[in-house]
Order: structure tokens, then sequence, then C-alpha cells
């Protein structure tokens, strides 16, 4: 709790994002005590870690009592196997020098090796891969190496791999334990016996390993980008498959209804089946699917908030739009005057919120779409130009009631004498110039003329 | 208001069917808990609230570490008592406040404090058992100084900002419906025809409701207006714009649909 304190922690594991203007906040609210203010900020409004230097310890002076000298000794070290002596300086205190063994000697740690006499070798041990020389050399290196196989392979006389190595090692050590074990119950809880080593699993497993450590960026985003795809697969699959269900109990009985519903939490667990998706949820209409699956999935939740419910409404029904028709339709809320997000979400008004988003997608397609059938229509007419002249006269008739129409268009309110406000920039529905309105007539003339 | 049919797919009368046989499934389970725990689907309960900050600054009296006071609260929309729904509220505040977790048990649901700095509180709202077991999270950045930084600062006027939100409970349970049929607080939808609802929970004496009710807050006038009904005029009148636009784009798309078809007739020749 007072580490917390001290590095300044939030004491619960509760998420507050801090936004950049409410840095200088995180300096104490609380005064600091004995530095004034601004220099306690310098430490980045943090305490340090430890103190640098323990001040009661500084004070404290070496009892009274005590006659310490120091004095060149020599000692002895038990790790050692012969009687090799040297020197060193020792705290002498009262004249009485300290006991004990050479205090570095209990480090001296090595790992147990099974030792197996010749009898043992013959009756258990004996492999067609391997002499008796090379595994008594192995066990001899792993003794004096403490098993690091690594170590151990460059060392071996012959050039065996370190997996082979460990799997000789292995495969004998269990063998060993196998024979020496009275009974095999009291084994059956050594490592050795309940997990054997396995030599291609072993090989395998760091083939795998040294190829995701040497894979390049390029291959490590194109491996993101499958893996993100699959997870949007095998969500939408699940979220058509929770629409799936919510849409049978509808038509079925109201009994099965409920067992359904209690069935289909773990129905949307299993992949595969989405194979049994029936095809009128395909068939369907996009955004009725759409619609349908995130009501499910509110559904699904015990309680949420409203602006959240629509959020996700909004998102479902531009999920077949582009980034770019999601900003126009913005611009679009935007000029009408509309808030982007309702500030009084109730049910009602989100409902209206969405439905007037939805007619804004319309409207963006409906312009897209004339535009490019004016282009369409434009083209053909320059091919025409070999034809009846009436023709001309006709696509400039047509040119003629765009351009009624266009000023009509103003959300503002003001009218803008003549615009083509699809030509330039479609879903910009305030003023745009004219010019490539009349510019639009001059060329179909001079194909026509021809 | 809040028809349940507007968004949902299935009709509103469907309930009539499914209701009675459902309920013949779950009679089964006699005890009388159990009935009230029971689920009712195409039933979505809504408790409008409103939850913000409020923070007056000190102006003479305001120190290096204290140059505002502020509250933070939670409120039912229309000043209601939201004990009904809520049980308890819990504020993260910055951790330098001392117990930066307050948790008030009871309304009015409000934290006031002192300080100096504005950042980002966590609401949490925990609901009675028979209302919903997962709790739902807000955030609010606290506000203390006003959009327009050159203006003078008041002691008298606080600078507030509120958010209006719902919270929806799609499935609440009888016992919940039952409890909340008649309390302010909480939206039910119409109720479907043939619905019959258990008979109300006898409503507590009258002087606990006001306990809860933000009605006579003493900061109450400071509290922002929220009436769907602009945001509802304005919607719709966006929407008939766009809409006289979209028939417009569609008669133009048959004009010059007309001539092509006439075009691609005479140049096939």
């Amino acid at each position: 709790m007072d580490a917390k304190d001290i590095l300044g922690l939030p004491k619960n594991s509760l998420p507050i994002p801090q936004e950049k203007k409410s840095r200088p906040p995180k300096d104490s609210q609380r005064k600091p005590d004995g530095i004034s203010r601004e220099v306690y900020a310098l430490t980045g409004g943090l305490a340090p870690l430890m103190p640098a230097i323990d001040s009661s310890q500084l004070k404290k002076q070496p009892p009274k009592d005590e006659k310490i000298t120091w004095q060149w000794l020599p000692f002895t070290n038990s790790a050692r196997k012969d009687t090799l002596q040297l020197y060193h300086w020792v705290r002498v205190v009262n004249g009485v020098p300290p006991t004990g063994d050479y205090s570095f000697a209990k480090y001296n740690k090595s790992v147990d090796i099974v030792k197996y006499t010749d009898e043992e070798y013959e009756k258990y041990l004996n492999d067609p891969g391997w002499t008796k020389e090379e595994t008594d050399q192995l066990f001899d290196l792993c003794q004096r190496f403490d098993l690091r196989f690594i170590v151990i392979a460059d060392r071996f006389s012959s050039s065996r791999t370190v997996e082979e190595l460990k799997d000789r090692y292995y495969s004998v050590c269990r063998a060993i334990v196998v024979a020496r074990a009275p009974a095999l119950g009291d084994i059956s809880g050594n490592p050795l016996v309940k997990e054997p080593y396995n030599v291609s699993q072993e090989i395998e497993r760091k083939r795998a390993l040294s190829m995701v450590l040497s894979q390049t960026k390029h291959q490590e985003r194109k491996d993101a980008e499958v893996l993100a795809e699959a997870k949007r697969i095998t969500e939408s699959r699940m979220a058509a498959k929770v629409a799936e269900e919510s849409e049978l109990p509808v038509p079925s009985n109201a009994g099965p209804e409920s067992a359904e519903r209690a069935s289909f939490p773990g129905d949307t667990v299993s992949p595969s089946s989405n194979v049994q998706l029936p095809s009128a949820t395909i068939a369907s209409s996009a955004l009725t699917a759409d619609n349908a699956s995130t009501l499910a999935s509110l559904r699904m939740l015990r309680v949420y908030l409203r602006t959240y419910a629509l959020d996700q409404m909004v998102q479902a029904a531009s999920s077949s739009a582009g980034l770019r028709t999601i900003k126009r339709v913005e611009q679009t809320l935007q000029e009408l005057g509309v808030n982007l997000k309702p500030r009084v979400p109730t049910k009602s008004v989100c409902a209206e919120h969405l439905e007037l988003r939805k007619e804004i997608l319309t409207l963006l397609n409906l312009q897209k779409q004339l535009q490019y059938k004016e282009a369409e229509g434009s083209s053909f007419r320059d091919c025409s130009y070999a034809d009846t002249p009436s023709t001309p006269k006709r696509s400039n008739r047509g040119g003629d009631q765009d351009r009624t129409f266009v000023p009509d268009m103003s959300f503002g309110g003001e009218r803008v004498g003549k615009r083509d406000q699809k030509r330039k920039a479609p879903g910009r529905l305030s003023e745009a110039p004219s010019s490539p309105a009349q510019s639009k007539r001059p060329r179909k003339l001079k194909a026509s003329d021809l | 208001m809040n028809n349940s049919s507007s968004s949902k797919k299935h009709s509103p009368d469907q309930p009539e069917t499914s209701g009675p046989t459902f309920k013949s499934q779950r009679t089964k389970m006699d005890t009388e808990k159990k009935i009230l725990n029971k689920k009712l689907k195409d039933v979505e309960i809504s408790c409008p609230i409103v939850y913000g900050s409020m923070a007056f600054w000190l102006g003479k009296k305001a120190s290096e570490y204290q140059s505002h006071k502020w509250t933070v609260y939670v409120r039912g929309a229309m000043n209601e008592d939201l004990g009904v729904v809520v049980k308890r509220v819990v504020f993260q505040l910055h951790s330098s406040f001392n117990s930066p977790t307050r948790v008030l048990e009871s309304p009015p649901f409000e934290v006031s404090e002192a300080g100096w700095g504005e950042f980002e509180i966590a609401i949490t709202l925990y609901f009675h058992s028979d209302v919903c077991d997962k709790p739902v999270n807000l955030y609010h950045h606290l506000k203390l100084y006003p959009e327009d930084e050159s203006g003078p600062m008041s002691t008298k006027k606080p600078v507030v900002m509120e958010t209006y939100d719902e919270i929806v409970f799609p499935e609440p349970s009888e016992g919940f419906l039952a409890r909340v049929q008649n309390h302010p607080a909480v939206t039910l939808p119409r109720l479907p025809i043939g619905f019959t609802l258990p008979p109300p929970v006898p409503v507590e004496d009258a002087s606990r409701r006001k306990r809860g009710d933000t009605k006579d807050h003493p900061l109450s006038q400071w509290f922002m207006n929220f009436s769907e009904a602009d945001e509802l005029l304005q919607l719709a009148a966006a929407r008939q714009q766009v809409q006289a636009h979209i028939a417009k784009l569609k008669r133009q798309i048959s004009v010059i649909d007309g001539p092509h078809q006439q075009l691609k007739s005479i140049s096939d020749q």
C-alpha cells in the first residue's frame, strides 16, 4: 500500500485515461513536505524510488565497545578439491578472527547426475545408436558442465545434435529410475517418467521458433493481416448466426423459443455451425441483417447505455460505406445543423437520428449514381455525333434540367445561381463554382458539329 | 413515447402468443423468488439519467491547491429518485485526492470536493440485484474553467457540464418491473395487449422517496435542461430536407435514363 503511495500509482486497477490537458494536475494535489512545489515538480512529481542514501545509516556509529582491526590472514576453500591456501583481508573483532568456512563455498552447487554401473548398462541401457564409450563420455560431460547441453554438444567428440544428446541422456535416466524403483507407483510422479523427452517434437518446436524469430517485418505484417481477416470473418459469421437464431423464434412456437435462446450461447462458440447458415439470412439485404445482428447482440447484454446502442447501430448501418462516405455523412449532418451525437439521446431521438443517417447515405448513393449516369450520357453523346442533330438538343435539355434542379439543393437556405456540385464535389451541398456546368455545353456542341 | 416496436424486427403483438406459453414453461419452478426473477422479453425499461459536474470558483478564498469547489453527481433526468434502480455509485477521483474511491450507497449520488485541476472521473453504477448484476461505467471530464477563457470568473455562477444518457434494460425481471411500474424514474414502453403485469408493489412512504430526488436540491437552479422536443424537431426538419432531395435526384435519374434508352436505340441503327 505504501509502495503504491510512494510511486504515485492509483490504488485501484480502474483505468483512468489521462488527457494531455490534465497532466499538470498529476503533480500533487497534496503538498509535498520539506520541499517547495516547483522543486518537487522537477522530479516528475514522484518521490524517488529508493532513497539515495539512508540518512539514518549515515548518523550511525560503530559500537564503541568493539575493537576492529583488519588482518591479512590465510584461508582454505572447502569447495576446492586440493588444499590450496590463499590469503585475504579479514575483519577481526576484539582480536578474535571469524570462524567458519570460506563464505563463498556455499555457492558451489552442482547437478546430481545419475551414475550407473556397468551391469546396469548391460541390463537396461543398451541402445543400437550409442556405444558404451559415447554414453560414458556424455555422462562425464554432463557432470562437468552441469547439464549445459549446448556446451556438451560442442565438446562431444563425435558430432551429435543437442536433441540427440538430450534424448540419450533423458532416456538413460528414465530407464535407470524405472529399473531402480521398487514399484512403479513410487515413481509415477517423477517428471522423467510422466513426460518423456520427445525428440521429434523438440526438433519441430525449435525449427518453428527460429522461423518466427527470423521472420521479416513484411512477413509479420502479412500474418497479422491474415489473422485480423480471419477474426473478422468468424465474427461476422457469429453475428449472422446470432441474427439467424434470433429471427428463427419469430415464426416458430414460443415453446422451443426459450430452448433455442438457451442453446445459442453454446452454438455461437462452435465455428462448425457457421456452415448451417440458411440462405434466407444471406439473401436478406445487408442493412437489415446488420441491424438485426446488432439488435440481437444488444439484447444479449443485460444492460447498456442508449448512446452505446446508437453507436453500434450507426456502425452497423455504415459498415458498407467507406471512410470518405462516412465523413461526407457527418459533413452533411453538420450542414443540416444536426448534432453528430444527439444531445438528448432518448429512444425516439436515437431512432430518428439513425433514420436520418440512413437517408443521407441513400442520398449520397443516388448522387453518385446520377454522376455515373451523366458521365455515361456524355460519352454516349460524344460517340453519337454522326447521328441526327436532334440528339444533342435532347442531351442539352437534360443538362438544363440538371441545372434548374441543382440550385434548389441548398441546405443552407441560400440560392446560389447556377451550381453543379455533382461534378465538383459530390456531397458538398453548399456553394460550388458554376464553370464546369458551362464547360459541359460547349464540349457537346463541338462534338456534334463535326 | 418509448414504443418498443420501432426498432425491433418483430411485431408488437408477437408477445401475445409468447407470453402465456412462456409463463407455462417457467411455472414448473414454484418458488415466488424464481417467478419474480423471470425475465420479460419485448419489454424494455429505460432509466434516463444525467451525470456531470458543477464547479464554483472560490475567488478571494482560493488557494494554490484549492481554487474551485466542485461537485460531481448522477441524478435522474427529471430529478427523480434513482435509488429504485441504482444500488450504489462509485466515483473514482484523481489519485492525488485522499481515498480517491468514493462509494455512495444511497441517493443523492454526488461527491463534493475542492481542488485546482481538471481530470477524468470514472463513475460506476451498480444496480439492485433484481435489476442487473453487471455495472455500467461512465466517464466524465471535470470542467472547472469556462469555455471562453477571457471572460471573468464569477464566484456566483458555476461552470456546469452535464451529459444526458439512458440506461436500457432489454430484458428486465418481473420483480423489477413490479417495483418500478409507476415510478417516475423509469420509462416503460407501451405494454402489448394481453400482457398482464403482476400487482404493483406498494409505494414506500413519501418521506423516503423525497430524500432521493433532486427536485429540491440546493443546486437545482443550475441544472441543465434536456428536452428531446428540440432535438426531435431538428431531426424531423433535416429528414424532410433530405427526403425532398432524394425525390428530386430520383426524378433526375429517371429523366436521364429515358433519353439514354432512346439514344441507345438510335445508335444501334
